[in-house]
């Protein structure tokens, strides 16, 4: 693939997903929850339903346009929480060292023994299913890789120096830490971010699926999935399009992450695939 | 050799030992009861007296220290409890559950390994062509892809339209049923695996120690069969450890969907009817499971490079 | 010596391609080697000399090939020649070390196997044989202890160790030409001696013609009989080793020579600041119109702008590529 088109692509996809969750109120045909006429259940796709329409005879492409607000907001959040943990154990760790770093070292190393999707599904568990429980079950299972990341950067960063210099002028530790080492630091962790970002929207959409994240009516696209099953003889469709957002947003994310890679991170590019 | 063996066994105690601490606490603060859920469930009428002959029955009224010192106390005796729902202990049902997990997750790994590794190396050898950009394609598409979904697609296609295949279940255990679930869990791992194995092979490629074997007189197929296969060997396996791993963790989901009688659909079920001894257990299974993977895979890592010191 | 020289190239070119574009990256150079006669190349890094050995035995990968000229070998062309029959020279009858010791060998092997692995493919012997034969051959580049270290992975040896090995590796078939690219830039000062004397005694002990390359003037000063300098993808002046370095011709020989740092005459002369020549080696790309060395060149006229210089053969032998030269 030539150089940028990753990028281009990638970004391309996101963006359609991101207009289709804001200007959803506009884009939609019908309310997505409310809009149920089981005169029009099962419908397939035509002119006045796009994407056709579920058991209950709501609008697909509505529920899918409205999908997109929960699945951008659980990816962007729940990773932007993950990056945050990530940011502050790694670079903590790493550059003050002792029984701090052997601490976030074996908590990082927990976290890495437990399957993460296996993680979030036991916190999902304890908590009330909805959207808040999702954030903090995503956003606490998925930092130990940017936590790495982070730690060897500010290990190798710490003996530069220039790090130096800043610690003779008196510089404070946090005062270094955020102006010396972050944003040396930062094209990596953005790369594993959008990357994250992917692969939270695959767990909210599996949670949600499995019946612990967003419970029916609201319109996850797990969820839908997760109805459309009984549905797959009769009406296929209903299983299509919320899959294919889920696929498209995915997709998008991690083109834009293998694209950023490519920009901000060119000599990891061949290590972590 | 053995004492590195040794030593790689013991670094995982440590692990096993918070990972049971980390589960059982994460359980003791739920709210709501097992005996009171059977009530929030609708499907059967629980009075008070009920709820705490069960509360009493399970020993849920004691204190928190006093039930995990008991609960360590029963893991030492690989005892993980009853479940709250069948009284059976949990050990039995876990065990009954192990042997559909482990088929659906090797056959998955057989899979991506059988697929990803050839399409990697192929995407490698014509970096830049045609057969590479497709296949690089097809390796971002297989990790984007959600697994729920295209296993609703193979179900439709395969057994629903064609007939080919049954659409679900574990049947009498027979390989047809274990062909759709092991693909919907198989192609995330290959994709994974191809971008792997390309990315090794062409590091490898253009290292100079291969040059050092073209220079000697070695002929192509020499070259890649001796010295870039084994070299490229290391990184693929390290892959396949962490990918053994996530196929486990990820086996919920195409479980609960081709209703496949593993640990986990057990766990999924079992959280959702909060039988919490049975949840404990699949986790604790779920984390053994995937250490010894990837102990394994480090030995094996070992073996093959010599820069690995056993010490 | 009216005898046949064992290595003859001429006219050699080699392509860098870039998308759609080829640029000559190596242009016209043509030398000879005789048997037994140790040739240098020397140049700064990025002028193409590296590239110029590799492609001797068919070693170039894309971007970059051969794309014109001869290459002769005791006689026989062997720029085109197949696959196979290429392979039974490569090793055999011309070997190659390299700069990186480091990343040289397999570090998934032992050296043992590493070297036995050269009589198995050039001499059809049975591993077992070979295995011994590596020992003998660790004997002869002076590793102590080789009945231990032929077990002993890459990693475990040290940067010299690891080029005797390589020197080994490469010697073991008796070639009749060694392409020497780099062989101690990467190795300690006074390790890189003792490898220069073993490659020395070595190749003079079996009669093995050396292709030296390097940046070091004052290596290729001690180990060649004849040298050759490149820019830029051209060689610039060729002259035997004592003439080019007393009363060099072409005015880049001129600034390397001006810029080593000299323990004797000069520095009797007081503190002198060491010379330089400004600028830098262009990128293949953008090779200059007219002489490519006229922009770094405190000679450069209008013809040297417009005309690119041929070949002027000197009376005492070898050639200088300049309009001006002294």
């Amino acid at each position: 693939m030539k150089f940028g088109t990753n990028l281009m692509l990638g970004g391309a996809l996101f963006a359609m997903v991101i207009i289709a969750g804001i200007f959803a109120p506009w884009l939609a045909h019908t309310d997505p929850v409310m809009a149920a006429d089981l005169m029009y259940a099962e419908e397939p796709p035509g002119s006045a339903f796009w994407f056709g329409t579920d058991a209950q005879g709501r609008d697909i492409y509505s529920r899918v346009l409205y999908g997109a607000r929960i699945s951008l907001t659980v990816g962007i959040v729940s990773q932007l929480i993950n990056t945050v943990i990530g940011v502050c154990l790694g670079l903590s760790a790493g550059y003050w060292g002792g029984w701090w770093d052997d601490f976030v070292n074996g908590l990082t190393n927990l976290m890495l023994a437990v399957p993460s999707l296996i993680f979030a599904l036991a916190i999902m568990a304890i908590l009330n299913p909805g959207l808040t429980s999702l954030l903090i079950a995503l956003g606490l299972t998925n930092w130990s890789f940017t936590c790495r990341i982070a730690r060897a950067s500010a290990l190798s960063l710490k003996s530069q120096g220039y790090v130096q210099a800043a610690k003779v002028l008196g510089y404070g530790d946090l005062r270094i830490m955020l102006t010396q080492l972050l944003p040396n630091m930062l094209g990596p962790i953005i790369v594993i971010g959008t990357l994250g970002m992917g692969g939270a929207v695959l767990a909210e959409a599996t949670l949600s699926f499995l019946g612990l994240g967003i419970r029916p009516p609201f319109p996850s696209w797990g969820s839908m999935l997760s109805d459309a099953r009984e549905q797959i003889t009769t009406a296929p469709w209903i299983s299509i399009f919320p899959g294919l957002a889920i696929f498209v947003t995915v997709l998008g994310l991690n083109l834009l992450g293998d694209g950023l890679r490519d920009i901000l991170d060119p000599h990891s590019r061949s290590r972590r695939a | 050799m053995l004492s590195y063996l040794v030593r790689r066994i013991l670094q995982t105690v440590p692990i096993i030992l918070a990972v049971a601490f980390l589960v059982f606490v994460m359980f003791s603060v739920i709210p709501g009861t097992f005996a009171a859920s059977l009530s929030d469930d609708g499907r059967a009428i629980v009075d008070v007296t009920v709820v705490e002959r069960m509360n009493k029955e399970f020993g849920l009224n004691d204190p928190l220290y006093v039930r995990f010192g008991k609960y360590v106390g029963q893991l030492a005796q690989f005892d993980l409890g009853m479940s709250f729902r069948t009284r059976q202990p949990v050990t039995k049902v876990l065990a009954d559950r192990m042997w559909p997990t482990l088929q659906l997750s090797f056959a998955a790994m057989l899979f991506a390994i059988a697929i990803g590794v050839p399409l990697g190396f192929i995407a490698a050898m014509r970096s830049g062509s045609f057969v590479d950009t497709i296949s690089m394609v097809v390796a971002v598409s297989g990790l984007s892809l959600p697994k729920f979904w295209l296993g609703l697609l193979l179900m439709y296609l395969f057994a629903l339209v064609l007939g080919w295949l049954p659409s679900f279940g574990y049947g009498d255990g027979s390989l047809r049923y274990l062909i759709l679930p092991s693909i919907a869990l198989g192609v995330a791992p290959m994709a994974l695996l191809a971008r792997t194995t390309r990315a090794a092979v062409l590091d490898i490629m253009n290292a100079d120690f291969v040059r050092t074997a073209r220079a000697k007189g070695m002929s192509e197929s020499r070259v890649v069969r001796w010295h870039l296969t084994r070299n490229a060997l290391v990184l693929i396996l390290t892959t396949v450890g962490l990918q053994f791993g996530t196929v486990i963790g990820q086996a919920v989901v195409v479980e609960k969907l081709f209703s496949w009688p593993g640990i986990g659909s057990l766990l999924v079920d079992s959280v959702t009817l909060r039988d919490i001894p049975v949840v404990q257990g699949a986790i604790l299974a779920i984390v053994l499971f995937f250490l010894f993977v990837n102990t394994l895979v480090d030995v094996l890592c070992a073996v093959i490079d010599p820069r690995i010191k056993y010490t | 010596m009216t005898t046949k020289p064992l290595l003859e190239v001429e006219h050699l070119r080699i392509d860098l391609a870039i998308g759609d574009a080829r640029f000559a990256a190596v242009q016209d150079v043509s030398f000879t080697i005789m048997r037994g006669e140790t040739l240098g190349l020397v140049g700064e890094s990025g002028c193409g000399k590296s590239i110029t050995a590799l492609s001797l035995i068919g070693l170039l990968r894309p971007p970059l090939n051969l794309s014109g000229g001869a290459v002769r070998f005791d006689g026989q062309e062997i720029q085109n020649l197949p696959a196979d029959e290429m392979r039974k020279l490569r090793g055999n009858r011309i070997a190659m070390i390299f700069q990186e010791p480091m990343t040289a060998l397999n570090p998934l092997s032992t050296v043992g196997r590493q070297i036995a692995e050269m009589f198995v493919l050039h001499k059809g012997k049975s591993w077992a044989e070979a295995e011994r034969l590596a020992i003998e051959a660790l004997v002869s580049v002076r590793v102590p202890a080789p009945e231990r270290r032929v077990k002993d992975y890459p990693h475990q040896l040290s940067g010299g160790m690891r080029q005797r090995v390589m020197i080994a590796i490469a010697l073991a078939c008796d070639p009749d030409l060694l392409l020497a690219d780099e062989p101690t830039t990467a190795l300690d000062v006074t390790v890189q001696a003792e490898i220069l004397d073993l490659i020395k005694d070595l190749c003079a002990a079996r009669g093995t013609a050396v292709l030296m390359i390097s940046h070091d003037l004052g290596l290729i000063a001690n180990m060649c009989q004849r040298v050759g300098v490149m820019y830029a993808g051209r060689i610039v002046e060729e002259r035997a080793a004592e003439e080019i370095f007393q009363a060099p011709r072409h005015p880049y020989t001129n600034g390397l020579i001006a810029s080593l740092p000299l323990l004797g005459a000069r520095a009797r002369h007081g503190r002198q600041r060491l010379k330089e020549i400004a600028g830098v080696v262009p990128p293949v790309a953008a090779f200059p119109q007219g002489c490519r060395f006229h922009p770094r060149c405190y000679a450069a006229s209008e013809t040297c702008r417009a005309v690119d210089p041929v070949e002027t053969h000197l009376p005492q032998g070898g050639f200088v590529r300049c309009h001006h030269h002294v």
